[in-house]
């Protein structure tokens, strides 16, 4: 096996950001004192005329970029998840959802994976935050080239987007032309015994789940929910009514996240059992991430333990 | 200021205020005390200060308005609607699900609104974003907020007026409607914000006080903040609640409650008996 190449989302959100710095000059990129955490030191450096520091004030920041998307500029507001869509949360509501603005939220330290800070910073909730605004699309990556590839995608995109990314280094899956598609769920691997819908980091644990699933015999179709919200339901629904099961995979509380979404699709236009893999609606606590990672169920083995009990549960 | 400006404006004001009474009255609902209190400073905005289009709203090169006390919307339709935004008539359908006209501003759905406010302290952060937008264009239209006294107390208030001063946004001008009073009582009572001019000082803004109605004093205090040193600029304006109907006045009831019948009549009487007062007064000079 080759060497896996591991770089944080983070990164890849920083490479895009780049990437419109030299490409489109309405890009604006605003921060809250964690430009060197976000990666958007990094534009900054190159674009210092186009990026502003709003200090310790996150509530303000999403209020400045709601002014500015209605000057005419797209703007990318970042800072932790927890802050950007639990501090601001109302802000993003009121000031960028409800007027629905051309305002990018840029949230990264997403999940568990924050590692030694703790609870105060894992933020397991922002999925389930941001579905409840209309309108609001919300993209996870599942790796640093897709983290790229939807920064891109976003500034082309004329509306509010929450993208979420993640402090951790995390494999590389996909290839330099990796194509990203607006909205649509991505079938990695072609299997109908078991469903594994995986968003964020989760994504290539379920490829690793797949790999081991192989092992029993069985074939699982992963695919990678990279757009939470709209729900690409065309693709959740084939799968589900194919598979005859499915687990959900992601870092984030079970409740209100990908999880939530695939059993309120389902539900209603296929009903089918689901096994969420994800935070068991509990506090993160510190410690090195990969640790954490293993210690909250989010890993492979996990996932295969789950997927056996979806395949259990079929009728 | 101009004497027949002065009046001018001195009748636009009453013509919003009967608007503030009409849409609320019509509407069962809504906010007329502080709708009243900044009738004067919305009539000296769009009928003399602020460059805008009614036939072409969404003019790049217009300033801009945020009303950061989003819930005096009634006071911002009255001037909108006699500035032609759309026609007087849809006043009286104010917060109907068929109108578009909301409880509180909406930027999608009225013509002339330039932000979505309503929650208060959001409004003056979108202010200062637009401000910041017009610095990076190199355009050099101003943005006016209004905010409440009341409002101030929202931590989100002071980040706003933080990153202003040091930012230099110097085609800023705010507002605060300093009527004193908020719904639990006065703002002394409930949570002090006071000294207001101070606190703004402190900031990095210029500062002016001002008789929010009196028209001269108004205008002296915009006239003041055109002057573009580098700073943000705040305008207090000392002004009553409940303005220009008697029974409202300085009365915290009047926060969050709309006219019955009698109190309509008699609310839209005293401000005809006052306009027909300017118009004849107008008509002598």
């Amino acid at each position: 096996m080759a060497d896996i190449i591991t770089k944080a989302t983070r990164i890849g959100y920083a490479e895009g950001l780049l990437y419109l710095g030299e490409t489109d000059e309405k890009v604006v990129v605003l921060d809250a004192d964690l430009a060197g955490a976000t990666q958007t030191a990094k534009f900054k450096q190159k674009h210092p005329d186009r990026f502003f520091d709003c200090g310790i004030a996150e509530q303000n920041m999403i209020g400045i970029a709601s002014g500015l998307s209605l000057s005419g500029f797209t703007v990318f507001a970042s800072s932790f998840a927890m802050f950007a869509s639990g501090r601001a949360f109302e802000q993003i509501r009121n000031s960028v959802g409800y007027p629905h603005l051309n305002v990018k939220v840029g949230a990264t330290h997403a999940g568990i994976s924050v590692g030694e800070d703790g609870a105060s910073h894992q933020c397991n909730e922002d999925i389930a935050l941001m579905r409840s605004i209309p309108g609001m699309t919300i993209i996870n990556p599942a790796d640093a080239v897709e983290a790229k590839a939807a920064t891109i995608a976003a500034a082309k995109y004329d509306g509010p987007v929450y993208m979420r990314f993640g402090r951790l280094a995390v494999p590389v899956i996909f290839d330099r032309d990796y194509k990203f598609e607006w909205g649509k769920a991505q079938v990695l691997t072609e299997g109908n015994d078991v469903a594994i819908m995986a968003t964020g980091l989760m994504v290539n644990e379920a490829l690793m789940a797949a790999e081991q699933l192989k092992n029993d015999g069985i074939q699982a179709r992963v695919l990678n929910i990279h757009t939470i919200k709209p729900l690409d339901e065309e693709c959740v629904i084939n799968a589900a009514r194919e598979c005859g099961c499915v687990v959900t995979a992601e870092e984030h509380n079970v409740i209100g996240g990908l999880g939530g979404a695939v059993c309120e699709t389902l539900s209603e236009n296929c009903p089918t059992p689901v096994v969420r893999v994800g935070v068991d609606d509990e506090f993160g606590r510190s410690g090195p991430a990969v640790e954490l990672l293993h210690l909250y169920g989010l890993d492979a083995a996990h996932i295969v333990e789950s997927a056996k009990k979806a395949i259990s549960l079929k009728k | 200021m101009d004497k027949k400006l002065k009046r001018e404006l001195e009748m636009q004001a009453i013509r919003i205020r009967m608007a503030v009474i009409k849409g609320t009255f019509n509407a069962k609902s809504g906010h007329p005390g502080g709708s009243l209190s900044v009738s004067d400073i919305m009539a000296y905005l769009y009928f003399h200060k602020m460059n805008v289009d009614p036939q072409n709203p969404d003019w790049e090169d217009r300033d801009r308005f945020v009303l950061s006390k989003g819930h005096t919307a009634p006071a911002l339709y009255g001037a909108l609607a006699l500035k032609g935004f759309f026609p007087e008539s849809e006043i009286e359908r104010l917060r109907k699900p068929t109108s578009f006209l909301q409880g509180h501003p909406s930027l999608r759905m009225t013509p002339g609104v330039d932000m979505s406010t309503g929650s208060l302290g959001q409004g003056i952060s979108a202010a200062v974003g637009m401000a910041l937008g017009a610095k990076l264009k190199g355009a050099d239209y101003n943005v006016y907020t209004i905010l409440g006294d009341g409002e101030i107390q929202e931590g989100q208030v002071w980040e706003a007026a933080m990153f202003a001063a040091a930012k230099k946004l110097d085609n800023l001008v705010a507002v605060v409607d300093n009527n004193n009073l908020q719904i639990d009582g006065t703002i002394e009572e409930v949570n002090s914000p006071y000294p207001i001019d101070k606190k703004f000082e402190a900031f990095g803004w210029n500062v002016i006080n001002c008789d929010g109605h009196d028209f001269d004093e108004i205008d002296a205090a915009f006239t003041f903040a055109d002057k573009k040193n580098g700073k943000p600029s705040v305008i207090i304006a000392k002004t009553v609640k409940g303005k220009g109907v008697s029974y409202m006045e300085y009365a915290v009831e009047w926060h969050g409650k709309a006219p019955q019948q009698e109190e309509y009549v008699e609310a839209m009487n005293e401000l005809e008996d006052r306009l027909s007062e300017l118009e004849t007064l107008a008509a002598q000079e």
